[in-house]
């Protein structure tokens, strides 16, 4: 069952890697935010149940429902409904990404576990949503795409934080911390309005820029 | 290993077939709220095809004409190492699976120079289609396969089914819906149904399969469409014999589940026909790539 979680987070992934449609990408990563807040369920807390319990209610309340809201708001705000021209096309993104998968297998077979109450998935799963984030804020061009990069990326450390609760609690509370910084990204979008001072927001563009 | 008792399913595998396509038209004509055609109109498409005489393109040279005949072969034979479920099937061997998609392959590579030799620029398209996509299809289908050899540690195809039981859905579930799941798009895939191909359409730009064949009348279109239904009872099988677990002794028992079975993808081929829209030409490489996406987490599921 925590199996069947782990597919359906790397599967959420490769639709990531694979759609255009920005709405469509924020109701992935919602989707993959309430899979992340089931996790703990299946995991065994001694004593610091209370403390898990809410930093994960939290999280899957802000990564679930808070997030996608706002991004969705900054989507209809800045007027990018799609990302056009990536500068890696969805398919070959998707070949990217399997390759990203393979290499995160690997890396999590190769590193030592702590104590081993984790499940071995989670390493390689938590390896390959870092990976696909740092994919997607390299190959797309739209500042909003690079932020839900950004939140994938971070995804994949709280999976990797959850995995090693027990020993080091205060790396999923860091997890946390690291949502509050994609909030401070898209309110950067929404107040500095990228997209009506350029009339894009195309990142691209920032490297023409002549001081 | 050879089981003679099996002889029988084969045979009626090849009467049965053509009632897939018949029920996957149904199901498109209820949705729509139609009629529909009668069940048995393939039957008789069939037969009405048999009796006509056949007009070749003077373009044309031998392949065309042989063609057919190698393709529906192939597909034949391929349904003698194909098992009815968990009912062994009358030949088998280790890695029979490999010669199933070859023997197909087979059947492709002689449509797909049968279509170049017409000299049509517009077969030539749909040459060319048919030959890219299933140079995706074939890895993902390898992948899968791998997949389960791993998780049966079963290496043809009547073991593999024996192997896929009530207790391996429950401890490796997920792997095995992945696989069904992948089976199923290679299925629509492979047998041009819709959100590749449509099999109605005979507007130029949409046609795969249907496009290869145009040149073709009377007995050689007849083989084609027939080995067509076997094809997709074909993938139908292989989709049917992973999602069944339930083995009782009784053949009669099993035979039946498989053909419910059978009939139950069917009408899920017809759903799917009736809720989606064709995919655009360029989005089909991205699913069939989404698909080997899936087919690797399958893999790395069961490595373990």
């Amino acid at each position: 069952m925590i199996d069947l979680i782990f597919v359906l987070l790397i599967l959420t992934g490769f639709v990531f890697l694979g759609s255009g449609r920005l709405q469509f990408s924020i109701r992935t990563l919602a989707v993959q935010g309430i899979l992340l807040g089931l996790i703990p369920l299946w995991g065994s807390w001694e004593g610091l149940w209370v403390r898990m319990l809410s930093i994960t209610t939290l999280s899957l309340l802000i990564k679930g429902f808070v997030l996608p809201y706002y991004l969705t708001r900054a989507m209809h705000k800045s007027k990018v409904m799609h990302e056009d021209h990536p500068f890696v096309g969805f398919t070959t993104s998707m070949v990217v990404g399997i390759v990203c998968l393979g290499v995160s297998f690997w890396l999590a077979s190769r590193l030592p576990t702590l104590g081993g109450t984790q499940p071995q998935m989670a390493v390689a799963v938590s390896f390959f949503n870092v990976f696909v984030g740092l994919f997607v804020i390299m190959s797309r061009r739209k500042a909003l795409t690079q932020v839900l990069g950004y939140l994938l990326l971070e995804n994949g450390a709280y999976i990797f934080g959850v995995a090693f609760a027990i020993e080091v609690p205060l790396l999923v509370e860091l997890g946390v911390l690291l949502d509050v910084f994609v909030a401070v990204f898209v309110m950067g979008i929404v107040i500095f309005h990228i997209s009506k001072s350029f009339d894009h927001i195309d990142t691209d563009q920032l490297s023409s820029l002549v001081g | 290993m050879i089981n003679d008792s099996s002889i029988i399913l084969f045979f009626l595998s090849l009467l049965c077939a053509p009632i897939l396509l018949s029920v996957i038209n149904r199901t498109k004509a209820i949705f729509a709220g139609r009629t529909g055609q009668p069940i048995l109109q393939v039957y008789f498409d069939l037969i009405k095809l048999m009796r006509k005489g056949t007009v070749y393109s003077q373009t044309t040279t031998w392949i065309f004409r042989i063609a057919p005949l190698i393709s529906l072969a192939g597909v034949m034979t391929t349904l003698l190492l194909i098992p009815w479920g968990k009912i062994p099937a009358p030949f088998t061997f280790t890695g029979d699976f490999i010669l199933v998609f070859y023997l197909l392959g087979i059947g492709r590579f002689f449509t797909v120079i049968a279509a170049l030799d017409t000299g049509s620029s517009f077969e030539g398209m749909g040459a060319s289609r048919e030959v890219l996509f299933s140079a995706f299809t074939e890895p993902i289908l390898f992948a899968t396969l791998i997949t389960l050899v791993r998780l049966t540690d079963e290496a043809s195809l009547t073991n593999l089914f024996h192997g896929i039981t009530p207790f391996l859905w429950t401890t490796s579930g997920a792997a095995l819906i992945l696989v069904a799941v992948i089976i199923f798009v290679i299925l629509l895939t492979e047998n041009s149904r819709i959100p590749v191909d449509d099999p109605n359409t005979h507007l130029e730009l949409t046609m795969i399969h249907e496009v290869m064949v145009l040149d073709y009348s009377g007995p050689d279109f007849a083989f084609i469409l027939y080995g067509a239904s076997l094809k997709l009872w074909l993938f139908s099988a292989l989709l049917a014999g992973i999602i069944v677990p339930i083995h009782t002794d009784n053949v009669l028992v099993d035979g039946s589940i498989f053909l419910l079975c059978m009939l139950a993808i069917a009408v899920a081929v017809g759903v799917v026909e009736s809720l989606m829209a064709r995919l655009r030409l360029v989005l089909v490489p991205r699913m069939l790539v989404g698909a080997g996406a899936i087919a690797a987490v399958c893999i790395y599921l069961t490595l373990k």
